[in-house]
């Protein structure tokens, strides 16, 4: 008898124990957007949408200058990085056991360690220093170096978990290895590696170190993609900084807007990834 | 009788491992040849050296030949997806390709390779599995999902899969292991009928079903070919002490 008050107990206190943790997880991100969301929803309208800064002083002004930027700076950053990460997984899962291999993984895992800034000086130093100048496809280099292995690692999982019976039946009804690749094992692992992708953006999306020495940031529409361009969190890291109450406003809309679209991001992963095999 | 394959001096290994020691075979034409023998004794990595699929395998060596028609399959001229298309495999677990409906599975050995003629599809459809007595079972369903298939059904669908894309040869490897009684006899009837087209090379644990099925059978002990000939000798009155052993379950 006293043995199962003391076992009753001790889930008591286990259970408080785990409740309390997971308060602790979810207080910071309920007060992160109860907070963004009371300050920054004032300031979102249209003009936010569809207008630049205005000057210091004027009130009013919005970021869709930041917005296109990100955009743009992000698509050019996933052209690079998506496609070099899933050709990258490929070879590491159908090569398997290659010393080549080994070298590309490690070199993954370490590139996915190293610190955003560094990456942007790595670009920063490859791309702005040569072209004497801050530019968007610096930014989408350096976004695009982090995108890589993040992609390369969970497509890299995803194709590991092909069954190897299905790669088997194609090859053995003469299909040749490449089609069997690209049309059996790719295929039926798409589903996991759009999540990967669709999480790799949202992950970098926010990123602005690596951006602060490479596309700068812009107070006007950039025209050109070397030339500097603005960025949402580039912008909103400006205008945090800033003396003036306006940009102060502009900043937290700023945020909650980027906090949406990388929780819209990350719902569509989730979505997309419970949905039935492809393949 | 001819022979169709004429394995010689077969040797095949994996790293350290001599999985196959010298094999000499020949496999008669339109016949059935089942290969049996214990667990690791080398029945399934015999059958996948006939169709080159240990060229996926990094550490997997081969050395001897392999005839096809005279022509050896391990020759440097030999393209192993061209082999593959006139030696077709059917596998322990029916693996039919899960996101494709039945009929699409019957024609992706063309649909993969993209040498697939629309005007023909309906045509191979439908004498695939007629051939595989399977088309009055799915013929209302064919863009059905293969997985809704029973067992017995995938795995008749997977032997119309291979034989869509006409092989001469086709290696089962324990095709019915997975099976429930019922549908292995299915399997089974379905062999003895296949053979007047096809050359068919078949592993089996199952020593009945070895019996039943097939014209010559090929015992293998420790990866080396112990003895071969007519089933009904080798069943009744095999020549070596470790033929008789086995098949008298004395051990394996």
């Amino acid at each position: 008898m006293n043995g199962m008050v003391a076992r009753s107990l001790k889930n008591a206190v286990m259970m408080l124990l785990m409740g309390t943790a997971t308060l602790l997880v979810l207080t910071p991100l309920v007060l992160i957007f109860v907070h963004i969301v009371r300050e920054g929803a004032g300031s979102i309208n249209l003009d936010f949408f569809t207008n630049i800064p205005n000057p210091p002083g004027e009130s009013g002004g919005g970021m869709a200058n930041g917005l296109v930027g990100s955009a743009i700076i992000l698509s050019m950053a996933s052209l690079f990085g998506i496609p070099t990460g899933i050709f990258g997984a490929l070879y590491l899962s159908e090569y398997e056991g290659n010393r080549l291999a080994n070298v590309i993984r490690f070199s993954a895992d370490v590139l996915s360690g190293v610190p955003s800034i560094i990456t942007g000086l790595v670009a920063y130093t490859l791309i702005v220093v040569p072209m004497h100048g801050f530019s968007a496809i610096a930014g989408a280099a350096a976004l695009g170096l982090i995108i890589i292995p993040i992609v390369l690692r969970t497509t890299e999982e995803q194709l590991k978990m092909v069954p190897g019976t299905l790669r088997e039946a194609s090859l053995a009804l003469g299909v040749s290895f490449w089609r069997t690749t690209l049309q059996v094992t790719l295929r039926s692992a798409l589903k996991g590696i759009v999540t990967g992708i669709l999480l790799s953006i949202a992950r970098v999306a926010g990123e602005t170190a690596p951006l602060l020495f490479t596309s700068l940031g812009n107070h006007f529409w950039g025209r050109k993609l070397t030339e500097p361009m603005a960025a949402l969190p580039l912008q909103i890291f400006n205008f945090a900084i800033s003396p003036y109450e306006d940009w102060h406003r502009l900043a937290w809309a700023g945020a909650l807007v980027l906090v949406v679209i990388m929780f819209g991001l990350s719902l569509v992963a989730r979505l997309f990834g419970r949905q039935k095999p492809m393949a | 009788m001819t022979n169709k394959i004429k394995i010689e001096n077969l040797n095949v290994y994996f790293g350290e491992t001599h999985a196959i020691k010298d094999v000499s075979l020949d496999v008669p034409q339109n016949k059935v040849t089942a290969i049996i023998g214990p667990s690791g004794c080398g029945k399934s990595t015999l059958l996948r050296s006939i169709n080159r699929m240990h060229d996926m395998i990094a550490s997997a060596r081969v050395t001897g030949s392999i005839l096809l028609d005279s022509t050896d399959i391990y020759d440097r001229s030999s393209n192993p997806v061209l082999i593959r298309r006139r030696v077709g495999m059917v596998f322990q677990k029916p693996n039919p390709f899960p996101a494709m409906s039945i009929y699409d599975n019957v024609i992706a050995g063309y649909k993969l390779s993209g040498r697939l003629n629309r005007a023909d599809a309906d045509e191979i459809v439908e004498s695939s599995l007629k051939r595989v007595a399977l088309w009055d079972e799915v013929k209302d369903r064919l863009k059905a999902n293969a997985m809704d298939l029973s067992g017995g059904q995938q795995q008749r669908l997977c032997i119309a899969r291979t034989i869509a894309v006409k092989p001469d040869v086709i290696l089962m490897d324990e095709p019915a292991s997975a099976l429930d009684p019922l549908s292995t006899l299915k399997i089974e009837e379905l062999i003895e009928e296949l053979k007047d087209k096809y050359t068919i090379v078949i592993v089996t644990h199952n020593m009945q079903q070895a019996a039943r099925v097939s014209d010559i059978t090929a015992f293998f002990y420790l990866g080396e070919l112990i003895e071969a000939g007519d089933t009904r000798t080798i069943f009744t009155n095999p020549e070596k002490k470790q033929t008789e052993d086995y098949i008298t379950g004395r051990f394996g």
